[in-house]
């Protein structure tokens, strides 16, 4: 198998502007899935509204796309009605955190066993730049012509604090090192985070004066480091890559098997006892 | 065996109801009036192997019953006020996508807050027009704990073979008032199981394209099939599209499947119709107290008859048109400012002759204040 | 039932058990007496107060409106309950309270009943909980419209295993109180 018979060639081609990061956010997902030899049919992928969400029309799994911010409660319904299904669920910056950011912390909560992969451009994209939770002081948006105030979230301590038993960051320069997260992240039983940078050009390179997808690339390959690395440690501004949070905690569908099992044996004595 | 006969609120007999049609799914967050509804799921479904989840509010848990029904499982939804407004957008999801799904709204007084903890039926045209665009979407109602039981399970049987959301629309009078529910033995009432594609493996399955009888054939999230679902305009696989030609076929083909069969899907009572100079129309738990008016004026020999719906989208016009051809005088009997009546005044050929007996502050309508009504009506002064 | 149907109004303040009373009441009616039955109460702030209600129609014939506005028969557990309901009386009607706490009105077109019920169950079974259902033994006996086997029969169902027996007592000690005083 190679990560193309992963594609659903009959809608390409993809409506990602040249130099978008989401496509190698793609490959590299498709990419885990065919590592890990997942079968197609195991799959389902949701997506909410936004550039992100687009990813699941051009997957061969099931997929389904709902609305913006909404993917991890559709998820959640699909996961828990069917355990055996595998749930990933790419998400963007705003659709994550802005107006699904209650489904978000309440899905770490519960520990659920789905993946979110939460592509980070730091932009409204499909809308045309707007600013997100993730944008940042003192960049520029079409909402924010004179300079973003608003303090920015950091997607994993967010996850890591609403318990999330998996979170973890990557950029869509280290491929390979993405790759391998993802294949971690999808296999880790329970809710699993991974926040990958992710360039937009078009908006939020064209409103920072950022000349090209590559100067963007290298601001990720420059700015971020290993976690725990020396080089972190002689600049603590650098953004760590890498896997944050991995711990064994029973997972929610496991967790209602006994409620399931409870209820059953209680129904029964009671029927007995009758 | 002898049939299960129980005493229970109306908000449990939509549970019982549920269960009996095959429900395996329910996710909720807790509102009044609704809230027992979510509590008897909590209870039931695990002893049956099915799933209860407490979502974080109501957007996700009208959310949560779509995905889920997406595997199989019939699923639902209980809510109330302003729970209702909130998952209007995934109702329109749920439209869009063709998902079968029930939604319970247990009217309150609104807007807003407003009176949580008594009766009304002011969301008659928020669950007609509630979600945004262009739609249809199938309404029903019941006055009594039996009828609630049967029509949860119409709404399942309708979900089913419509490919479409259905809302249960009662109120805080029937969902909280205790009457005998006589649950039937499995096999008395037909429950209508999904309908699922005989398209072989490997072969190209079209979710989205009806067949003759414009039913689509279902295959579960997990299944042999793998497609997708949007909430986009979609051509036949389920793939976005813009084209005007396209979203104009799927736009018609979503009213359609629903106005073309209204007859199959519009129910209703009457009692004492064919001789009635006076013609009550009613529905929800304000029936309750125009039937008291016909059986108080029966019992004095005047022709008093009632019209009680149970499906109030789509509007039964018919139905009600033939009705009001004889009567003198029509009162709909409602606990808004005016929602139904409306409906009836554009659907019969002399709305000069139909009339509003209402009330709105919390009170259940009672058996004066129709009687005042029709004294009125009839020049006799209150 | 000497009448074709009874509007019953059982009222006190939140947590006394009217509300569970008024359901066992109208179970045993609908499920154990052939007859129809219907219970509404009140709900939030209202059932949380001084004065809460819960109404009960039990017919021989079908209900239609499922609410007491004017009661045949109205209980009173608190005296709140008393003030604001006891006016809503008809006339000839039946008003079955506790003196521990309910002080009367002088005149009344309706039957005014006292049975010191508070007294009897903290004496001889040192269980205040149970006043409701030893209010129902005497509501049972004073006013013969459901049996009291039927009575017992959903006291034994909706009460918590552990609290059947105390419970089955209370309600006799109800009954006994009512046979007393006539």
């Amino acid at each position: 198998m190679s990560f193309k018979d992963y594609i659903r060639k009959r809608f390409f081609p993809h409506i990602w502007c040249p130099g978008c990061g989401h496509g190698t956010v793609l490959h590299g997902m498709l990419s885990a899935i065919e590592e890990l030899g997942l079968d197609k049919n195991e799959i389902v992928m949701v997506s909410g509204i936004g550039c992100s969400s687009r990813v699941v029309g051009y997957v061969d799994t099931h997929t389904l796309h709902t609305l913006h911010g909404r993917a991890l409660a559709f998820a959640t319904g699909v996961k828990f009605s069917r355990p055996a299904l595998r749930c990933i669920v790419p998400m963007g910056d705003g659709d994550a955190t802005a107006i699904g950011g209650n489904h978000f912390i309440h899905a770490c909560r519960r520990n659920i066993d789905i993946t979110a992969i939460v592509m980070n451009n730091r932009i409204y994209g499909m809308t045309g730049g707007q600013y997100s939770p993730l944008t940042g002081t003192g960049a520029y948006a079409t909402t924010a012509p004179y300079s973003n105030i608003d303090y920015d979230f950091d997607i994993v301590e967010l996850a890591r604090g609403a318990g999330a038993s998996f979170v973890a960051r990557g950029t869509t320069y280290h491929t390979r090192e993405m790759i391998n997260i993802l294949k971690k992240a999808v296999m880790h039983k329970g809710f699993s985070v991974v926040e990958i940078f992710s360039q937009c050009p078009t908006y939020f390179g064209r409103k920072n004066n950022i000349k090209s997808p590559i100067e963007m690339l290298e601001w990720m390959k420059d700015k971020t480091t290993p976690i725990g690395s020396k080089a972190k440690q002689e600049n603590p501004d650098l953004i760590e890559r890498g896997v944050f949070v991995q711990n064994e905690k029973e997972e929610y569908c496991d967790r209602y098997d006994k409620v399931i099992e409870l209820a059953m044996n209680r129904a029964l004595k009671e029927k007995g006892e009758k | 065996m002898k049939k299960r006969i129980r005493f229970v609120q109306g908000n449990e007999a939509v549970v019982e109801g549920s269960l009996y049609a095959g429900a395996s799914f329910f996710a909720g967050y807790p509102i009044t009036p609704s809230t027992e509804i979510a509590e008897h799921f909590s209870v039931r479904l695990p002893q049956v192997g099915g799933k209860f989840v407490q979502m974080e509010d109501e957007l996700s848990a009208m959310c949560a019953i779509v995905g889920a029904s997406l595997t199989g499982n019939k699923s639902i939804t209980a809510t109330s006020g302003p729970g209702f407004s909130l998952k209007q957008e995934a109702l329109g999801f749920a439209v869009m996508a063709e998902i079968p799904s029930i939604i319970v709204n247990i009217q309150r007084g609104g807007p807003s807050t407003g009176n949580p903890t008594h009766g009304a039926q002011g969301d008659v045209m928020q669950a007609r027009w509630g979600t945004h665009g262009d739609h249809s979407m199938v309404v029903m109602t019941a006055s009594s704990i039996q009828d609630v039981f049967r029509v949860t399970i119409d709404a399942f049987n309708i979900a089913e073979t419509f490919r479409t959301p259905v809302i249960l629309l009662l109120d805080e009078v029937v969902g909280h008032m205790r009457e005998k529910l006589v649950i039937p033995e499995p096999g008395e009432i037909p429950i209508i199981e999904r309908l699922r594609t005989s398209v072989r493996t490997g072969v190209d399955y079209h979710p989205y394209q009806p067949r003759e009888d414009g039913r689509l054939p279902m295959s579960d999230f997990g299944g042999k099939h793998r497609y997708n679902v949007t909430g986009l305009f979609h051509d036949m696989w389920g793939f976005p599209t813009t084209k005007p030609h396209m979203v104009r076929k799927l736009l018609r083909h979503m009213v359609d499947k629903i106005e073309c069969y209204s007859n199959r899907i519009c129910q209703y009572k009457k009692y004492y119709i064919e001789d009635a100079e006076t013609l009550l129309i009613s529905y929800g738990s304000s029936a309750r107290t125009a039937m008291e008016m016909v059986s108080y004026s029966r019992k004095r020999g005047r022709k008093v008859g009632l019209l009680e719906l149970q499906t109030l989208w789509p509007f039964p016009a018919e139905v009600v048109r033939h009705s009001c051809i004889n009567p003198a005088s029509v009162v709909v009997v409602e606990m808004n400012m005016g929602q139904m009546v409306q409906q009836v005044k554009a659907a019969v050929d002399d709305p000069g002759k139909i009339y509003l007996c209402n009330r709105y502050d919390g009170e259940m309508i009672n058996f004066e204040n129709v009687k005042d009504t029709l004294r009125i009506i009839q020049g006799k002064g209150i | 039932m000497d009448r074709e149907s009874y509007r019953i109004i059982f009222s006190g303040s939140g947590g006394q058990g009217v509300i569970t009373a008024a359901i066992v009441m109208a179970e045993a009616a609908a499920l154990h007496n052939n007859l129809y039955a219907i219970q509404t109460q009140s709900y939030g702030p209202e059932a949380r107060g001084s004065a809460t209600r819960s109404d009960v129609i039990i017919s021989s014939s079908e209900i239609y409106y499922p609410k007491v506005i004017n009661p045949h028969i109205l209980v009173c557990l608190t005296q709140e309950a008393y003030t604001k309901f006891s006016d809503t009386i008809i006339a000839g009607g039946l008003i079955i309270y506790d003196p521990y706490f309910v002080k009367p009105a002088l005149s009344s077109d309706a039957v005014q009943q006292p049975y010191p019920m508070y007294d009897s169950i903290v004496s001889e079974l040192n269980a205040p909980i149970t006043l409701n259902i030893c209010m129902l033994g005497a509501f049972t006996e004073r006013t013969k419209i459901i049996s009291e086997d039927s009575m017992l029969k959903v006291i034994e169902k909706r009460m918590p295993p552990k609290f059947i027996e105390l419970n089955k007592s209370a309600f006799k000690i109800g009954v006994k109180l009512a046979k007393e005083v006539s």
